[in-house]
């Protein structure tokens, strides 16, 4: 099939909706609202905080509240693509309006993505709409416009806002039983996005704001294509016709949790004999990647040591007085410090796997990267100071190194399985389900080879580690 | 043509459509019959390839329903038990979208719509917003989106339940000259007269299983037995009645009517005719007793395990 020819279809479903959207007061009504009297209203504010910042000296600030308050005068109208976004699938199932259009001689990603456009498209002309003409009041009051630098990034940040949103807002929708279910899940997007929208204007107040809001594009850009891979990867026909029910089914949760934990083994040892080397082959490619990223963590704590270069006070004296004080903190060989490095690397993979299952694994790779980094770092610093790196390593890091950083290799693997579970077409799996094959894909490594490893790691590190560095750098 | 094999689909545990085997002609009409959540729907979202099954297979107009869903799809006209119409569109708007979708676009989609809206009564109504139809009205409008891409596979559920009697009967009308056009057509309906007098076979599904397929009359002698015929006399007579064939049976009789049951038809009735004019009885009438599909149907629901016949 010819693009043209394939697109043809999402433009058909797009422009019935939005023909529809046209008729309907609920949605229209607040719309010519927020396009025809909101931007007046925030031209009228932005005069009166200049006049206001002006007598005290602070144009600055001023300055700074015009593009955002044009960001705010293109959200309100995009929050509106949330709502149509929300019911697009759930509401014509509840209205029994799906079926047909299921029945109908169209792909799933031409359905998807007729449903995205048109949920977008209003409000995103709305909200451009309402910019222009808060931009034309701003000119017609004769207020300093912003740079079209800044101008383009507001714009574009409007554009990935509703894209986001509405991407998110399609895989609930898709995904949910009921309207209620899927504004219940709204949440979910709504305060995420309020964060950053925060964020965005703490840096637009920052005044740095030229290449970090373009990174706050280009991160809006990666997770709008994150959160249609996600919608297109679990969008079947069946589960929008099959469920009806709401209830949360802790049994069904359980079983698909131990299913997938226990695999194809039928005993203990046959689990850690095949199973485990099984998911293992099955993760090949995503151990290469992690192993990938290890290294750019590494990289980065190098750079970032040569960057901004530490200061390091080694004079013997001093040292002697800290190592004192952390051996009075953590004492040296006792079980306390045990179980304090066992539980805090625990804790850290553990939190980045529920990270990871709330961010396409995305986040989860974060105590790999910082991890890597302080070594890449301290490596560099301690090398800037005049300390032998590769005597760092073997004596400080390697003993229980070569332990600890495989089972966080292998943890932040399964992390990043969750989130590719997520993102990847699962025939016959729903969301939930290749959510918790994830978690128990991780739950497996975890306790066959993790949680091995980090107890055998953090005993090295209680008992031999210090001995080592005190030999090797302290003699 | 629709042809199954072994088609299958459960929901987790429950299992809506077990084994089922059933072949439908170019040409023909089979009447799919069942209770409520016997599966009717389910086999019908299986032969769209809405649902795709957890065993067994199955071809619509030549196509797979697994390997080749798109296809399957172009070539079916589906009504549903939900009609799925936009209230805020016009009858007209709607149509178009469906047939844009078919990929009938420009003039030969506004051709097809109105021929289609002229045909079931509704071209008066095209520009008025569905939300304004009357239940009839929308049922024939989603009859007419089914039909708009002339599908050689028709799958209709409940098509004329809201309908009045005459446009009921365009509708009868309209699935009769589909059938004498070879179109293959499924009819899911709880009306038993319009499956009688519609369909060449007849399908009794239940818990997802086919328990009975065959012609109404075949399904009216297994489940209901051989046909009982009656003999209205012109006055009272209570004399005795002269040896009849050896397969005759009186089932029952009154002063001036005889219920018989007869092995073979064919065979003795003239025979039986020939005995009783013989012996003066004065005959008014000789006829079989109608047998509804109702009977038949109800019969079928109290068979205990399932028989599935082919």
């Amino acid at each position: 099939m010819q693009w043209p020819e394939a697109l043809q279809p999402i433009w058909i479903i797009a422009r019935r909706e939005i023909r529809d959207q046209f008729r309907d007061w609920r949605i229209l009504a607040p719309i010519l609202f927020l396009t025809a009297f909101f931007p007046f209203l925030m031209n009228f504010f932005a005069q009166q905080m200049l006049d206001f910042v002006r007598r005290y000296g602070a144009e600055l600030v001023g300055e700074r509240m015009v593009p955002f308050l044009m960001l705010v005068v293109g959200f309100f109208p995009i929050s509106i693509s949330l709502v149509i976004a929300l019911e697009s699938f759930v509401g014509e199932k509840e209205r029994g309006s799906i079926e047909p259009l299921l029945s109908a001689p169209l792909e799933d990603w031409q359905l998807y993505a007729g449903k995205l456009v048109s949920s977008m498209v209003l409000p995103l002309l709305a909200a451009f709409l309402g910019m222009g003409v808060y931009t034309l009041g701003l000119a017609l009051n004769r207020v300093t416009l912003p740079p079209l630098e800044v101008v383009l990034q507001v714009f574009s940040l409007t554009f990935f806002h509703a894209l986001v949103m509405v991407s998110g807002a399609v895989v609930a929708s898709s995904q949910a039983t009921s309207v209620r279910a899927a504004n219940l899940l709204a949440s979910f997007i709504v305060i995420p996005m309020a964060l950053l929208i925060q964020g965005e204007t703490a840096i637009m107040f920052w005044g740095r704001q030229n290449a970090i809001l373009w990174w706050a594009v280009f991160g809006l850009l990666v997770l709008a294509i994150l959160l249609v891979r996600v919608g297109l990867a679990h969008f079947q026909r069946e589960e929008l016709l099959g469920r009806e029910l709401d209830t949360l089914d802790l049994a069904w949760g359980w079983r698909t949790f131990v299913r997938h934990f226990r695999g194809e083994a039928r005993s203990m040892l046959s689990w850690y004999k095949e199973e485990i080397p099984r998911t293992l082959v099955e993760m090949r490619w995503t151990l290469l990647i992690a192993a990938t990223l290890a290294l750019v963590g590494l990289g980065l704590g190098v750079h970032l040591a040569q960057r901004f270069p530490l200061q390091l006070d080694l004079s013997e004296v001093q040292t002697n007085q800290r190592l004192s004080q952390w051996t009075t903190l953590w004492p040296m060989g006792s079980s306390y410090t045990f179980t304090t490095i066992l539980g805090q690397n625990l804790r850290a993979l553990f939190l980045g796997m529920i990270l990871g299952s709330f961010s396409f694994g995305v986040l989860g790779v974060l105590p790999m990267l910082t991890t890597m980094g302080a070594v890449g770092f301290l490596t560099q610093a301690l090398s800037n100071n005049g300390v032998p790196p590769f005597l760092f390593i073997v004596a400080a890091i390697l003993p229980h190194g070569l332990l600890e950083v495989p089972a966080l290799w292998l943890a932040t693997t399964a992390t990043l399985e969750i989130g590719l579970g997520m993102i990847t077409p699962q025939r016959g799996k729903t969301f939930s389900e290749a959510l918790l094959a994830g978690i128990a894909r991780w739950f497996k490594i975890m306790l066959g080879m993790g949680i091995p490893l980090l107890v055998l790691a953090a005993a090295i590190e209680t008992w031999i580690t210090p001995q080592i560095v005190r030999y090797l750098l302290f003699q | 043509m629709i042809q199954t094999e072994d088609l299958s689909k459960a929901f987790g545990d429950f299992i809506a459509v077990d084994g089922v085997n059933l072949r439908v002609e170019a040409g023909e009409v089979l009447a799919l019959l069942g209770p409520n959540g016997a599966g009717k729907t389910t086999t019908v979202r299986l032969l769209t390839s809405v649902l795709r099954p957890t065993r067994g297979r199955a071809w619509v107009a030549g196509f797979d329903v697994v390997q080749h869903p798109q296809k399957v799809r172009a070539h079916v006209g589906v009504l549903t038990e939900h009609h799925g119409l936009y209230a805020r569109m016009s009858g007209e708007e709607y149509l178009l979208f469906f047939a844009e979708l078919y990929g009938l676009r420009g003039e030969d989609g506004h051709q097809r719509v109105h021929a289609l809206l002229e045909q079931f009564g509704l071209a008066a109504a095209a520009r008025r917003r569905i939300g304004e139809y009357s239940k009839g009205m929308r049922q024939k409008l989603a009859l007419v989106r089914a039909l708009l891409h002339s599908p050689p596979v028709l799958l209709l559920d409940e098509p004329t339940s809201a309908m009045d009697p005459e446009n009921a009967r365009i509708v009868r009308e309209t699935i009769r000259s589909l059938r004498a056009a070879q179109h293959t057509i499924v009819l899911c309906t709880h009306n038993l007269t319009e499956a009688e007098t519609l369909a060449d076979r007849i399908a009794i599904i239940r818990r997802g299983r086919i328990l009975f397929n065959d012609t109404p009359e075949a399904l009216k002698h297994h489940l209901l037995g051989t046909p009982l015929y009656e003999i209205r006399l012109a006055q009272p007579w209570d004399g005795s009645l002269p040896p009849l064939p050896s397969d005759v049976e009186i089932v029952d009789r009154g002063s001036d009517w005889i219920h018989l049951r007869i092995g073979d038809p064919h065979q003795t009735n003239p025979l039986l005719l020939g005995v009783l004019t013989a012996a003066n009885i004065p005959l008014l009438t000789f006829s079989e007793l109608p047998r509804s599909l109702e009977e038949a149907y109800l019969r079928a629901m109290t068979v205990e395990e399932p028989n599935a016949m082919a």
